[in-house]
């Protein structure tokens, strides 16, 4: 019995955490999987459809899955909503006009019923670009002090210099963990 | 340990027939496991195949259920099982044309076919182009121009050929990608170079000028690849007969060289190709007759295949060459291989002489039960080739044909069969009695309806006129005993043809169409009651008109003239003449492949014509159309408009349509017309121009005219001249560039009204009836002429059944062979529904004299068919 039961267990500590990236077109969702994953910036091209890679981040294994932005995609976002653990939500800090798209999109992201359990985290992507709104700022214009119930944070990012990653995932790192 | 045990139980269940019984519902309910979190390669994988097997299957789903097993099937590219993402490939492809909104795997594809590995890159091209519709070819086309000279085979050959799927839809964005694929045509590899072989063509194919360029181009560069040569000798091929060229051309030459290749593959498509040229001097064929001559003796029975299939099938074109390898050809007979032996022997049948005729049957009937459906009916076309050729062969031949019949055997080879024994006995009067004897006993056991309903029509056609036609009745009334209705229903039909025909036989008929009138099917019963009260009348036109002669308008027409009708006020009967006459079956289909009884006709001219000139406000007064003629060309091909026109005869007018097209692009033509100078006679009613012609658009003019009352100056030659308003007009957008155009006129070639013009083809059962009938009752005018410039019975036939318009009666179209004296019956119908019969005694000497006697129910029409003859 003994074998047995540390099978099991062995079997759920490798369980996958599954992770969405979603957020509009051109927010930096394929640029952020990538960093996060080959630690580099490659050259990406608008998703049509999905890119679905492993990521390792401090021996956690997660499934990170990057949906593409497009108005024409965003309707498929749904198909994947299934036992996902946590959500990236990508903003561009300096697209100011698509703030309140962004803000809709979100807010009716979070409604959906399997995405309950789900923890939030928002990045507020491309805080390299001058002029671009303050953390504080997407905050606001996205609304998040509405959030009831859900366990979010919102971090500044800029994932062509890399910077900010690091945080935002040791949050989600630890936040999953303490879920458990 | 118990989940490990229960894992080895289900992999020893999965023994067999896996996928024995498999439901759609169980299957996708299965499918669901596809969503779970993390992917089950092992388990995904099995239910993944299944799904396969069971669209390969032909299972259909519904777009809502092949969508969401779509979706559900792109999670699993979160795993990099190798398996797993290469079924998926296949799953996309399967799935591309049943789900919706199959573009989300695009980013994922794209990936995998720009990626590292290797085997993931040829899939993911394919199933990406199986996605892929023509709007969204641009934003893949970087990376499909890369694969096609990526230096991997697989990736090269799977992006060519799916290129040339693509062509189908998006022929102008493939179109870009020419220069990867001549690029890809130097390969080394052999798949690649021939795929990219098939694009190129694919891509030009259109384009004759083209392709001569890209074959001139590659046959200076010796392919390596066989399959690419052979692929270009088929081009090469094809562009020999369209051109006309002769053993000159540098193509010819090409193929000539490949005799000499090393590839066995491209010496067989070198010589086939030569052979099946429509063209070719003994010379040539002689060369490549003796490389398929040699292949009959080579070991590999692929060759020997080959090459006899293709000798058999050029048997009868070029029977001296093909007979220099009989000896070759009896050595096969006796091949092991059946295939290979029934080629050998029917390919002997076809070439052969009368006195080996009766061996090879004999040497066919030791194996006939073994071959395949395909070969019978191979063998069943040379014995039809045969049976033609040497007629006093008939009863050997008619024997071995009952005993296939009796066999086992499919719709096609039955038909078939049946289609032999049809053409012995129309061709060979001597055959008939014992082939409708072998057609009635096959009718005793015949399980395909159509057959059946088919020689019952022909037992009721030939039956009467045998020497002894009571012994048919009891063949055809079993029928009406034993069978499904739609043979009860023909068989109905076929006794009461025995009933007009044989007077003695009457009171017998009259009984069983008693006993018919009690069937349980409407049809049965209508038919029988229809025909026992017209023969109850005892009057022989009534028999012609209503039993004997089938009814020859087309359904189609039929029907919507009934439909109008009824939709119509009804205070006047219904005007059969009024629908258009089908045309009638061609003789020529006896060459052609067997008689499809099953395939519905198409609508015929008349009917389209009909449709189209009904809708003309200004041509609904003129009554019903009457016939239309074959298009005339009024303009040279390949000039600056095409005129062609169609002559619609009413029972007083004459429509002629003018179909014009325009092709010069820097052009818009308005108020197009025709202006027409009609002969002595005749006056133009109408003319109804057509408003635009822009560039390569075709419109049609009218003019209307009333016929002459004086009948003989309705035949005439009119000059016509096409009148129109040009504007110039930009190429690019074909708008014009000014408000005012100018008048042009541009000038046709003469038309001509001939007499054929005004006739309409009728079928006549019994031409013989008809013609003793209208005796006394119809006009009659005779005359003689002689027909100088014919040299040969079978030519004066043709151009005066051309000439007149009539139908031949009775098969008298066709002349026996050798004799110097013949008789055409023709019958017919001239505009506004006079019956018109033609007799034509034809005598061979110099030249040919014909007496030419004509009834009619109007004096005038008969005369001007005397008239219009000399």
């Amino acid at each position: 019995m003994g074998v047995l039961f540390s099978y099991f267990k062995s079997l759920i500590g490798a369980r996958e955490m599954r992770i969405l990236i979603l957020g509009l077109d051109g927010a930096g969702k394929t640029t952020i999987l990538y960093r996060l994953q080959v630690g580099e910036v490659v050259t990406t091209i608008p998703t049509i459809g999905f890119n679905v890679e492993q990521v390792t981040y401090k021996n956690l294994k997660f499934q990170v899955w990057d949906l593409g932005g497009q108005t024409s995609i965003r309707p498929y976002w749904r198909c994947y909503y299934s036992n996902t653990d946590a959500i990236i939500y990508v903003v561009d800090s300096a697209d100011k006009e698509r703030m309140g798209i962004s803000k809709d999109e979100l807010f009716h992201m979070l409604r959906e019923e399997e995405l309950q359990d789900a923890i939030l985290v928002v990045l507020a992507n491309k805080q390299d670009i001058p002029g671009c709104m303050s953390l504080k700022e997407v905050h606001q214009a996205l609304g998040l002090e509405a959030l009831k119930n859900r366990t979010f944070q919102i971090f500044k990012t800029s994932a062509t210099k890399g910077e900010g990653l690091d945080m935002a995932m040791e949050w989600l790192a630890n936040a999953l963990k303490n879920r458990k | 340990m118990s989940a490990f045990k229960r894992d080895k139980k289900e992999e020893e269940d999965g023994g067999g027939l896996p996928f024995q019984n498999i439901e759609k519902s169980a299957v996708l309910q299965e499918a669901r496991i596809f969503n779970e979190a993390s992917v089950n390669p092992r388990k995904s994988t099995a239910v993944l195949t299944k799904l396969l097997y069971m669209l390969n299957q032909g299972e259909r789903l519904s777009p809502k259920e092949a969508t969401d097993v779509f979706f559900a099937m792109t999670k699993l590219f979160q795993s990099r099982d190798l398996v797993l993402r290469r079924l998926v490939y296949m799953g996309i492809k399967e799935l591309s044309t049943m789900a919706e909104d199959v573009i989300i795997v695009t980013s994922s594809l794209t990936k995998d076919m720009t990626g590292k590995e290797d085997m993931y890159r040829a899939g993911a091209i394919r199933a990406l182009c199986s996605i892929t519709e023509a709007g969204m070819l641009p934003s893949i086309e970087r990376y499909m121009k890369q694969a096609i000279v990526d230096r991997s085979p697989a990736v090269s050959s799977a992006a060519l050929i799916s290129a040339m799927h693509m062509t189908w839809f998006a022929a102008e964005g493939v179109k870009r990608w020419v220069n990867e694929a001549q690029e890809a045509v130097l390969s080394d590899n052999i798949m690649v170079q021939y795929h990219a072989l098939g694009l190129l063509y694919r891509i030009r194919r259109a384009d004759r000028l083209a392709v001569s360029k890209l074959v001139a181009r590659l046959t200076r560069l010796s392919l390596k690849s066989p399959y690419a040569v052979c692929m270009l000798i088929r081009i090469a091929a094809q562009l020999i007969e369209e051109e006309g060229a002769d053993s000159g051309s540098p193509h010819f030459q090409y193929i000539e060289a490949c005799f000499r290749h090393k590839s066995e593959m491209v010496v067989y498509e070198a010589a086939r190709a030569v052979v099946n040229l429509e063209r070719t001097t003994s010379r040539e064929l002689a060369q490549a007759v003796s490389v398929l001559q040699l292949f009959c003796g080579a070991p590999k029975a692929t060759l020997r295949f080959a090459a006899v299939r293709t000798l058999n099938q050029v048997a009868i074109a070029h029977p001296a060459a093909v007979t220099a390898c009989n000896l070759d050809l009896e050595n096969l007979i006796t091949d092991s291989n059946r295939s290979i032996a029934t080629l050998a022997i029917t390919t002997l049948l076809k070439t052969g002489a009368e006195s080996s005729v009766d061996r090879l049957m004999k040497q066919i009937a030791t194996f006939v039960s073994e071959i395949s459906d395909e070969f019978k009916v191979v063998v069943v076309q040379a014995i039809r080739a045969l049976a033609l050729k040497f007629p006093r062969k008939h009863s050997s031949l008619m024997n071995f044909l009952s005993a296939m019949l009796r066999d086992e055997g499919g719709l096609e080879y039955k038909a078939s069969i049946a289609d032999t024994i049809i053409t012995i006995i129309e061709d060979n009067p001597e055959a008939k009695e014992t082939g409708l004897a072998h057609l009635c006993e096959f009718i005793e056991d015949c399980e395909h309806t159509s057959l059946a309903v088919r020689i019952l029509n022909l037992l009721g056609k030939e039956g009467p006129r045998t020497k002894q036609p009571s012994r048919y009745i009891r063949f055809i009334y079993n029928r009406v005993l034993l069978e499904c209705p739609s043979i009860r229903a023909a068989a109905v039909s076929a006794m009461a043809q025995f009933g007009a025909s044989c007077p003695d036989l009457l009171p017998n008929i009259q009984v069983l169409l008693a006993r018919c009138q009690m069937d349980s099917d409407d049809e049965v019963r209508d038919r029988a009651t229809y025909y026992s009260h017209i023969l109850a009348r005892q009057d022989t036109s009534l028999y012609n008109r209503y039993i004997l002669d089938t009814l020859q308008v087309s359904i189609a027409g039929l029907e919507r003239a009934l439909r109008e009708y009824l939709d119509g006020e009804g205070a006047r009967p219904f005007d059969m003449l009024a629908v258009p006459v089908a045309p009638p079956p061609q003789a020529a289909e006896l060459d052609a492949k067997p008689r499809a009884a099953l395939a519905k006709p198409p609508p015929t001219r008349e009917d389209n014509f009909a449709e189209r000139l009904s809708a003309l406000p200004e041509l609904q007064a003129l009554g019903p159309l009457f016939s239309s003629s074959e298009p005339v060309e009024l303009t040279e091909s390949e000039t600056e408009y095409v005129v062609r026109c169609v002559k619609h005869s009413y029972a007083r007018h004459l429509v002629l349509q003018f179909d014009c097209l325009n092709t010069l692009n820097d052009q818009l033509l308005e108020d197009v017309r025709v202006q027409v100078e009609p002969g002595e006679g005749y006056s133009v009613a109408a003319v109804l121009p057509c408003p635009s012609l822009p560039y390569n658009e075709s419109g049609s003019a009218y003019v209307v005219l009333q016929f002459p009352e004086d009948l003989p100056s309705s035949v005439a030659t009119f000059g016509a001249l096409l009148k129109f308003v040009v504007k110039d007009c930009d190429p690019a957008t074909g708008l014009p560039d000014v408000e005012e155009g100018y008048n042009d006129e541009y000038m046709l070639e003469d038309l001509e009204v001939t007499l054929g013009d005004q006739i309409r083809k009728l079928g006549k059962a019994n031409w013989g009836a008809a013609w003793e009938e209208a005796e006394g009752l119809f006009s009659e005018m005779e005359d003689t002429y002689a027909l100088t410039s014919m040299t040969s019975l079978e030519e004066a036939v043709t151009n005066i059944v051309k000439f007149l318009g009539l139908l031949p009666a009775e098969r008298s179209d066709k002349v026996p062979k050798g004799k110097t004296t013949h008789t055409l019956l023709l019958a017919g119908v001239f505009r506004g529904g006079v019956d018109v019969l033609v007799r034509a005694k034809l005598a061979l000497a110099d030249g040919v004299t014909m007496q030419l006697t004509v009834r009619s129910q109007d004096e005038g029409v008969a005369e001007l068919i005397t008239s219009a003859v000399g």
